[in-house]
């Protein structure tokens, strides 16, 4: 994965803000996009392209268990969230749609606002292809892995029909 | 070695035994909250993924919450969807408006939550339910659907913080002040991935709509989960009204692990409100300056944290006989339709109706910032709610400040941010 970064230097960017309430009586990716990070960057909708990645600080997605905060940006175009830390509501519902929530302690004081990464999820190494430097983070487990390569949690759960538990049991 | 609360009741649901913290097991689902905010994409995607069908339609319960009595018409083609497919699916519990009720009020006091169960809800607040002993966590629409279909969810077994409450609640102090104590300390995100296992004579003396307070609000610190052992008061409140028989009272071990411990001594508390924009941010109102005392445009009493009968009980007797001050609009949310039956039947309504206020049917309306309520540009609101994000209520640069029933009605009667006991020590 390569991408331009979208940087925020704050922790506990909520879901509230990342798609505001009032966008809920929808549910479509591109409908929800158009209202992404509304209210704490209005100019976050005409910057953002296709293949960014987003980078916080402490605690992204907490509040509202609203997987529209997901769908949102995915609309969006953003291919992954690096963050020092995620809220488990929000790590889950990026897991369960094939989307990256990547945690890196300090991520946020190390790129800068468009910095390109190139980012290899299998050796768990982020390059920053601006300031020529490297960032590892730990590999997903192997149960986490395989939700994201199935697609997501309903498509790993339709391979493995139901009940077939989890083999990794770390 | 001994396991907590937490640690009981998912061993109890997982078919492998004997787990520890970190695990990641696969539990058994024994209950299913649906709303029509976060069901309608979890039904869409099942029948996307050709998984139709619920595991077991006795074991949801749906109601309709966030944006009824419908906002506009897409809320009402949500609604029209949620009950598609509950009469589809042959599910029994569900709630039409009229019987409706914010989901995390209503499924207690229907008696849908049973102590030793496992419970999850495609909502961050089902975390209230760990008030009855019960494991409640809160999932987004995927997961949703995957515990629809299969009954099953994954999940990696919380390390527990314990929570001493000791001591009595203060005059005008209540367990919201409790719970916004406990999130300044350790921060909104001071319990991430962890549950909150409280304990302590405190509880005791707590109603079980007081108890609800305080796990309402787990997530406002981070945590998976809220929990309390279930005691008589439980049993006493489930009596005639839980639906499903026989429940099982798990107790922690006395030499479970615990990652933190923490003693809150409620007799020192003094009532508190959260400053915009994080639930963090509690401060004591007697400490305030009288600019920092803001004044209000709007003051909100409801919600699945402080809309019980309990609450509306205390916020009317704080109203009782004055006035809501001039330019400050009241509104009361009763949190289910039997409690605003209740609140009728023991004259609160007209209670509020004499004050000024505004009495809503049951919603979440406001406090999503979706309808009833919302707030304009710049706009001041005390709220009885459980998140004072930026935009949670309205506008982007709406201001609102977190706090008890009790302080949310002496705010109303002054007009500015008010410590309730002035209005307490009036009525001695
Ligand atoms: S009352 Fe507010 S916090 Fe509670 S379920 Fe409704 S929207 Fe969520």
């Amino acid at each position: 994965m390569q991408g331009r970064v979208q940087l925020y230097q704050r922790s506990h960017i909520n879901t509230d803000e990342i798609i505001p309430a009032r966008y809920l009586n929808v549910h479509d990716k591109a409908a929800l996009a158009r209202h992404a990070m509304e209210d704490i960057d209005p100019g976050f909708v005409d910057r953002v392209q296709a293949g960014d990645f987003i980078v916080a600080e402490e605690d992204f997605g907490c509040g509202s268990s609203r997987e529209h905060a997901v769908w949102a940006l995915q609309g969006a175009g953003v291919q992954a969230v690096l963050a020092d830390s995620f809220a488990r509501i929000f790590y889950r519902n990026a897991i369960n749609n094939g989307f990256y929530p990547i945690e890196i302690a300090g991520i946020s004081t190390r790129v800068g606002q468009g910095d390109e990464l190139n980012i290899d999820l299998a050796k768990g190494r982020v390059i920053n292809m601006t300031k020529d430097e490297v960032y590892d983070f730990p590999p997903f487990t192997s149960f986490i892995q395989a939700v994201i390569d199935a697609g997501g949690l309903l498509s790993y759960l339709g391979k493995q029909k139901s009940g077939a538990g989890i083999s990794d049991g770390t | 070695m001994g396991m907590t609360l937490t640690e009981k009741i998912l061993a109890d649901h997982y078919a492998g035994g004997s787990i520890q913290p970190g695990d990641l097991i696969q539990v058994g689902i024994d209950l299913i909250m649906c709303h029509e905010v976060t069901t309608p994409p979890a039904i869409q995607m099942l029948l996307e993924h050709g998984l139709s069908g619920v595991f077991d339609p006795d074991r949801v319960v749906v109601t309709p919450d966030h944006f009824v009595p419908n906002k506009d018409i897409k809320s009402a083609e949500l609604v029209r969807e949620l009950r598609e497919w509950v009469t589809a699916n042959g599910i029994k519990n569900y709630y039409e408006l009229g019987r409706h009720g914010i989901c995390h009020a209503l499924l207690p006091e229907q008696g849908h939550i049973l102590p030793g169960q496992t419970v999850v809800g495609g909502d961050s607040h089902t975390c209230t339910y760990g008030a009855f002993g019960t494991f409640a966590t809160g999932i987004g629409s995927t997961d949703l659907a995957a515990a629809l279909y299969s009954g099953e969810l994954w999940f990696k077994v919380p390390e527990s913080i314990k929570v001493n409450l000791t001591g009595k609640l203060p005059p005008g102090v209540y367990s919201k002040d409790i719970v916004l104590e406990l999130i300044r300390r350790i921060g909104v995100d001071g319990a991430r991935y962890q549950a909150l296992e409280y304990h302590g004579e405190t509880l005791e003396e707590l109603s079980m709509e007081a108890r609800m307070t305080i796990t309402n609000m787990a997530i406002e610190a981070g945590a998976k989960c809220a929990i309390m052992e279930a005691d008589d008061l439980t049993s006493a409140y489930l009596d005639g009204r839980a639906k499903g028989g026989d429940w099982t009272v798990h107790r922690a071990d006395q030499d479970a692990r615990y990652a933190q411990e923490l003693t809150i001594k409620v007799d020192d508390l003094e009532p508190l409100v959260a400053f915009p924009s994080l639930p963090a941010n509690g401060r004591e109102i007697a400490s305030l300056t009288s600019e920092e005392k803001e004044s209000v445009d709007q003051v909100y009493i409801g919600s699945c944290t402080n809309g019980r009968i309990e609450d509306l009980r205390i916020a009317a007797s704080i109203m009782k006989g004055h006035q809501v001050a001039a330019g400050v609009r009241a509104i009361i949310v009763p949190s289910t339709s039997t409690t605003w039956k209740q609140a009728h039947d023991e004259g609160l309504l007209a209670i509020f109706h004499e004050a000024g206020c505004a009495i809503s049917t049951p919603t979440c309306g406001a406090c999503l910032g979706g309808h009833m309520g919302v707030l304009g540009e710049g706009e001041v609101c005390v709220s009885t709610t459980n998140r004072n994000f930026t935009g949670r209520m309205g506008h982007p640069s709406s201001r609102v400040y977190l706090a008890s029933p009790a302080t949310a009605a002496a705010t109303a009667l002054r007009g500015c941010i008010t410590d309730p006991r002035e209005y307490l020590q009036e009525e001695r």
